[in-house]
């Protein structure tokens, strides 16, 4: 049916650049911006605090531009794409100072990197700017790993989590092989595998409100291999995630919870009780 | 367009159909026991994860040059086909097809039919189209063959009939052909062999898809398991085959890493059973083959996927169905929810251009875009991308996309909410008067919000956002810093 493809984006071809191969990453900056995202923001923002502490604990200066609101994914993964250059804008001026940019959430960064230069494929000079925030844009577990390079105490009670990632930071932002990393650093904590851990817990943004049947199903499916992985607790570095699953598990009336990663690892190099 | 036939006769939509598949948990067995042993099985073919993204990369090269000069390669295609006996015929659509392939019966005064497996011909609805006209069209590939017995269409474009249990196959096979019902899947093959062995000599045509045309020699190529490929093309005495016209490839050195990406994605095999290489009708001095070959290349819609270079890359795809052994919405649902022809990630991306995207909205949504198909994709189609392409489509308004007043999906109110959205998210001091309110009224949040409380207990905001908590996190931590 060609009416449908009558506008022929020539310009839709994908400009980002290839990212294949390991990323390189500098050396530990004195000064960062966070990114918190809408979702923590109003859901989990003990996490964002979280985050903030376990960057100043190596000694990088936080800072915290209250102009930020959301990336614009929502929009953009529901077609809307005028809407979310609109929104997209607005934190690519906000974010123009040349400072890293931490996100602790894995789509979000995702988005930044890999969606912004779609979002602004028309605009050849935005895209400079695009390709530049990309440059600057961490995950949270990714820049304290490769970038801050943390060595941690733990000074926690031996326990076991299950981790959950979020499918674009793991295929985005390769998140799985970082927070895996940062919990390996912590010697009492053991990291249970949980059944078709790969698999999506059935979030996708708006795809959980519209196709609420196949998402039920899935996040089901999730929650049950949590719990039956045998852990304590789950731990994830994405917002979406911990809302869908610990709502679920919620409605289940079940004890088990998730809880964003940087309030596990924070509680864990600190030693104080969650807040 | 053809008239589609309903794949079942459940809920018209696939929200209705799925919630159905949903709720048969046998189906949800046999799709779950099925794409996890067919995971299993790629990720052991492909044990280097080098190898396989060079050869996927490779793979990605291949088609998208041949791709590149595809009017040129079909032409050479042509060419080369006339010259070693093989007749060409263009079909533009399915009708013109199906037309086609019922004029070279009639023209034998040809009464049956036997099939290989062929999406194409799935695609054309052949069967039913044939029946109308008094020609018996049977399918031999095992898979195939249960579905038609049971009046259903494929639910898998690898395995048909993937989404019945052994237990089922008996069963039908019992209740359709009088059978004994047993359990074991040798004896289920043997009976289904014993109808089609005579069905073979008896037949007046076989129809067979094609997996490569390659241009350079003329030579249609058809990888199968159960030698019913074998059979149907060179039994009877005319062999059509039918297929997409993005199925062409420039020589016979493509092909090597193309049949490797496609039979370790589909079912983990380094080579598959039987490869078929067809360049022409029976030479005077062979013994055996058919008399006529004929191929018919069908558009269906192919070209205006190619015209449009983001959607191109949908033709690209050498119909492995990793993407659906992969996808956890498809694992859950079946085939059958998608409602056409070719399922899974793939179907979504491919099913608007052959019906238009009207015919299909829901398909683009039916996803979470966690991108596991085009993580698996043996020719890199970036499906994540372009069903995010196909939603944008969805909901460009009348103005955007007057040829077909606006998409499927666009509806005012909709676009009305997300422009308060941005409104949210552009105006800083909007944006922290939002989140004073929700932070401030959040236990007021309705127990019932819609769908995502199907499955959810309403997300409750936090008393204080994270703007807050930073802000004065951030300024107590700066007094420390002054005055230490």
């Amino acid at each position: 049916m060609s009416e449908l493809f009558y506008d022929a984006a020539p310009n839709a071809t994908r400009v980002a650049p290839d990212r294949a191969g390991p990323r390189s990453y500098p050396e530990k900056p004195a000064e960062v911006t966070l990114f918190g995202t809408c979702v923590m923001d109003l859901f989990f923002p003990e996490a964002g605090l979280d985050a903030i502490r376990l960057l100043e604990r190596e000694g990088v200066r936080v800072h915290f531009p209250q102009e930020q609101s959301c990336c614009g994914q929502p929009a953009w993964t529901s077609g809307y794409v005028k809407e979310t250059r609109e929104v997209a804008r607005a934190q690519l001026d906000l974010l123009d100072n040349g400072l890293p940019v931490v996100v602790p959430s894995g789509s979000c960064a995702g988005m930044f990197r890999e969606h912004y230069p779609e979002v602004f494929a028309d605009e050849p000079d935005t895209l400079k700017r695009v390709a530049d925030l990309a440059e600057r844009t961490y995950e949270l577990t990714e820049f304290l790993l490769h970038v801050c390079n943390v060595q941690w105490q733990d000074a926690g009670e031996p326990t076991q989590v299950a981790l959950h990632t979020s499918c674009s930071a793991r295929r985005e932002m390769n998140t799985h092989l970082h927070a895996r990393e940062l919990l390996g650093k912590l010697d009492k904590v053991e990291r249970l595998d949980h059944d078709h851990e790969s698999e999506c817990c059935g979030f996708g943004g708006t795809f959980s409100v519209r196709m609420p049947e196949v998402a039920g199903a899935m996040v089901l499916d999730k929650t049950r291999a949590l719990r039956e992985s045998g852990a304590a607790e789950m731990v994830t570095a994405d917002g979406g995630c911990l809302m869908n699953i610990n709502g679920s598990l919620d409605k289940q009336k079940q004890s088990f919870r998730g809880r964003h990663l940087a309030s596990f690892l924070w509680e864990r190099v600190s030693g104080e009780a969650p807040s | 367009m053809s008239q589609r036939i309903p794949v079942t006769e459940l809920t018209d939509s696939f929200r209705g159909r799925a919630k159905e598949a949903l709720e048969d948990s046998q189906l949800r067995t046999n799709f779950r026991v099925a794409m996890d042993s067919l995971m299993r099985k790629r990720a052991d073919a492909f044990p280097d994860e080098e190898e396989r993204e060079g050869l996927r990369e490779l793979g990605n090269r291949i088609k998208a040059g041949a791709l590149s000069r595809l009017p040129d390669l079909l032409e050479q295609l042509e060419t080369r086909l006339t010259e070693n006996g093989v007749k060409v015929h263009w079909a533009e659509t399915t009708e013109e097809a199906n037309q086609i392939v019922h004029g070279i019966i009639k023209s034998k005064q040809g009464s049956q039919v036997v099939k290989g497996k062929s999406m194409v011909s799935e695609e054309m609805e052949m069967n039913d189209f044939l029946a109308e006209r008094d020609i018996e069209c049977l399918e031999s590939d095992m898979g195939e063959y249960i579905v038609q017995l049971d009046g259903e269409k494929p639910s898998h474009i690898i395995m048909p009939a993937i989404h019945k249990n052994r237990r089922q196959v008996s069963k039908l096979f019992h209740d359709k052909l009088g059978v004994a019902e047993t359990d074991d899947v040798n004896e289920l093959i043997r009976i289904g062999r014993r109808t089609l062995r005579t069905k073979f000599m008896e037949a007046d045509v076989g129809v067979s898809g094609v997996n490569f045309a390659i241009a350079e020699t003329g030579t249609l190529l058809l990888v199968e398991n159960e030698g019913n490929g074998r059979m149907s093309t060179t039994a009877p005495p005319v062999h059509v085959a039918v297929t997409g016209i993005e199925k062409v490839v420039e020589n016979l050195r493509d092909v090597v890493p193309l049949v490797s990406l496609l039979t370790r994605s589909a079912l983990g095999q380094p080579i598959t059973t039987y490869v078929n290489m067809i360049s022409g009708p029976r030479k005077p001095d062979e013994l055996d083959g058919p008399e006529e070959v004929h191929l018919v290349l069908l558009d269906n819609g192919r070209s205006d996927a190619f015209a449009d270079a983001q959607m191109r890359q949908t033709l690209n795809c050498i119909r492995c169905g990793a993407c659906m052994n992969h996808c956890p919405v498809y694992t859950r649902v079946g085939g059958h929810t998608y409602g056409e022809v070719y399922p899974g990630p793939i179907g979504k991306i491919i099913t608007p251009h052959m019906v238009g995207l009207h015919q299909v909205p829901d398909h683009p949504s039916a996803s979470s875009l966690c991108g596991a198909c085009g993580e698996v994709c043996p020719v890199k189609i970036p499906i994540p991308e372009l069903l995010q392409r196909l939603r944008q489509e969805n909901v460009k308004s009348p103005a955007e996309h007057p040829k077909v007043d606006g998409g499927a999906k666009y509806s005012r109110k909709e676009r009305a909410v997300w422009r308060i959205w941005v409104a949210l998210n552009t105006r800083p001091t909007l944006y922290r008067l939002f989140l004073w309110a929700a932070t401030r009224f959040g236990k007021l949040t309705p127990k019932n919000v819609g769908p995502w409380t199907e499955n959810h207990t309403a997300p409750v905001p936090a008393r204080r956002s994270l703007h807050d908590l930073a802000r004065d996190h951030l300024s107590s931590q700066q007094k420390q810093g002054g005055q230490s």
